[in-house]
């Protein structure tokens, strides 16, 4: 693959949604799609990545701004011209045909011969799993082999862009881990480019090429999912993707990638520069619970703090400490279960230290929708 | 009969229950006798609208076909016959084409002014009959069209919209718009995608609702009366006339044609909405 978001092959400019001319739904969305690329649009419910891909579909218009599909604008065009699959989150399987005549929908409409229609479907049958199912109907399949079917009748026409809309939000966790590894299976063997929609951050992580954080309309963040979970770029992507500690604090130093911060206790956290930018301004600084490490030990640190012990969970195959700030904040650290584990008793000051790369110093940011 | 009551039925609570089943069977006894007691009558060899002696003893020789034939031998009644099977079923495929449509439109989030047009859609449903044909008899009196078949297929036309969209608007309150779109994405283009998708899913709702449609035009008299001439009439028209000119059992004949023919519907609507719930299962699971 080329360098990610620099052909151009799909592209969001200054795209914006209104349903009512008053609020806008989706801001200001730009964004740049490389061909083969593997998109997800993540965020909590109602944040416009729905709309976005609605817009995208052609089943919405656009407020203002332009959507370019290898290089022409598509904003105004037909849905049924822009020769985009679309996986539905209900699946949208025709329930008055069999699992054949749904896949052979598209090509009939595209007046395929008959026998390259057949050929074609039991081929994305097979792709599927689903060989021997072609003459059932949508109601006699499991949820998981309706997801395969609505996935091989978007992708057998070979469209020039597969939509997704949360197509896994319907299974159950396990079935959900199945299909993740199925699409990305099938992505990597047909090389299509998929734009993802979903609210679910484990599955944006594992599948995903590259995400896009939405907030209230916002994109906050578009990165590949370890540069989004270990540098986020504000306090709602932190505080969004994976678990994370945030510990209030002043902003008492600033240098060109470094900040300092002198938290509750009296300590002062070295960070990584994120977007806290003035001398003195209220922030967070936040830290995940697996990057917090117990003193004493053999992990390369290089800034620290006390917090006084106040419980600890057993889950297994880690503990999780919980420590508390002079101000009330509370903290977690992860650690492996392991013969280090130490033992604490209540109220016990503790040092805790971690690597100045993995703390950042951000903006307080509105609480994340649950 | 035994009866599993509730443990914590009274004596008055099993009395009213009891006095509820009997005053319920009453009630349909009254309902459906008058209408039950038209066929064995039909078939009567005399022409009176009562039972003979022979007929309650069941004497074969006291029962005929006598008013059947009567029918077929009368050129007003075929007439009839093939007046109202014509217009009804040329009002039926209007009604049913213009009715789906309307209920299409009314249930787009882009049509304007809904309750008001909704209003006017079903106006025919709820305005009193005698209103609509004394409007519609000086409106196609004007045109030339009253006294011809357009005029009151037309007219009927009118009164079976309303059924037709009610009906199919209920189906497509269940039809997920996701499968309309998604037959969009794979390059259908709009008509396509109703015609092969849509329409056939809202089946059951069109063809209930033109049955509903097919059933008034078939028994309305109201609008043929003011706006049919002599070579218009239809069955209803003509079982009017024959109350008031000579009356025989021929009506009770055709009565019991029409009993035929409204139990047929009934078995056709109801395996229509089985039908519709098989369809629809995939949506629930």
């Amino acid at each position: 693959m080329t360098a990610v978001g620099d052909d151009g092959f799909l592209e969001f400019d200054r795209v914006q949604k209104s349903y009512d001319q008053q609020t806008l739904v989706v801001r200001e969305f730009n964004l740049s799609v490389t061909r083969g690329e593997f998109v997800t649009l993540l965020g909590p419910s109602g944040s416009g990545k729905s709309t976005v891909l609605m817009m995208l579909a052609g089943f919405e218009s656009l407020t203002s701004g332009d959507i370019r599909l290898q290089g022409r604008s598509i904003a105004r065009m037909a849905p049924y011209k822009r020769d985009i699959g679309m996986v539905f989150q209900n699946y949208a399987l025709f329930p008055h045909m069999t699992i054949a005549e749904n896949l052979a929908y598209p090509l009939k409409i595209r007046k395929r011969p008959t026998a390259e229609i057949r050929s074609k479907v039991q081929e994305y049958l097979d792709l599927v799993e689903l060989g021997a199912f072609g003459n059932r109907t949508p109601a006699q399949l499991s949820g998981g082999q309706r997801q395969r079917v609505a996935l091989a009748r978007a992708l057998i026409f070979a469209p020039r862009l597969v939509l997704m809309d949360e197509p896994l939000g319907a299974l159950d966790k396990k079935l959900r881990e199945q299909m993740q590894l199925e699409i990305t299976r099938l992505h990597k063997q047909l090389g299509f480019t998929v734009i993802y929609v979903t609210h679910d951050q484990t599955e944006a992580l594992t599948m995903s090429n590259r995400i896009a954080v939405f907030n209230a309309g916002v994109v906050q963040q578009c990165d590949a999912p370890d540069v989004l979970y270990e540098t986020p770029s504000n306090g709602f992507v932190a505080d969004f993707i994976g678990e994370n500690n945030f510990l209030p604090g002043e902003l008492v130093g600033l240098t060109d990638d470094v900040a300092e911060v002198r938290i509750s206790s009296g300590d002062v956290i070295r960070t990584r520069r994120a977007d806290a930018d003035r001398l003195g301004m209220r922030c967070q600084v936040s830290v995940r619970p697996e990057k917090l490490f117990l003193m004493p030990s053999d992990h390369a640190f290089d800034t620290k703090f006390t917090a006084r012990f106040t419980n600890k969970l057993y889950v297994g195959d880690f503990i999780r400490y919980f420590f508390a700030l002079p101000d009330g904040t509370e903290l977690v650290v992860k650690v492996l279960n392991d013969l280090a584990a130490p033992d604490y008793s209540e109220g016990q000051e503790v040092t805790l230290v971690a690597a100045t790369k993995d703390c950042s110093a951000f903006a307080p940011h509105r609480p994340v929708p649950e | 009969m035994k009866r599993d009551w509730p443990a914590y039925f009274t004596f008055w609570h099993k009395l009213g229950a009891l006095s509820l089943s009997w005053f319920s069977f009453v009630v349909l006894f009254f309902l459906i006798l008058p209408i039950l007691i038209i066929v064995p009558l039909s078939f009567n060899v005399e022409p009176f609208f009562s039972f003979t002696e022979g007929m309650l003893r069941l004497d074969p020789a006291a029962y005929s076909l006598r008013w059947y034939r009567e029918i077929l031998a009368n050129p007003n009644w075929i007439l009839a016959i093939q007046n109202s099977f014509m217009i009804g079923i040329a009002a039926t495929v209007i009604a049913t084409v213009l009715g789906t449509l309307a209920a299409v439109g009314m249930t787009s989030r882009y049509m304007p002014f809904k309750n008001l047009i909704m209003a006017v859609m079903l106006a025919p449903m709820i305005v009193p009959l005698i209103i609509m044909a004394a409007g519609m008899f000086f409106f196609y009196t004007r045109y030339n069209i009253a006294g011809t078949y357009i005029g009151i297929i037309m007219a009927h036309a009118a009164l079976g919209i309303p059924f037709v969209m009610i009906s199919v608007m209920a189906t497509l309150s269940g039809f997920d718009r996701a499968l309309y779109h998604a037959g969009l994405s794979m390059g259908a283009t709009p008509v396509r995608a109703f015609m092969d998708i849509t329409v056939p899913l809202i089946r059951p709702g069109v063809i209930s609702g033109a049955l509903f449609a097919f059933v008034t035009s078939f028994d309305e008299v109201v609008i043929v009366i003011f706006l049919a001439g002599p070579g218009q009439r239809t069955i209803p028209r003509q079982m009017f006339a024959g109350l008031r000119e000579q009356i025989n059992p021929t009506i009770l004949a055709v009565a019991t044609l029409l009993i035929f023919v409204s139990v047929l519907f009934l078995i056709s609507l109801e395996l229509l909405r089985r039908r519709s719930e098989r369809l629809r299962g995939i949506t629930e699971t």
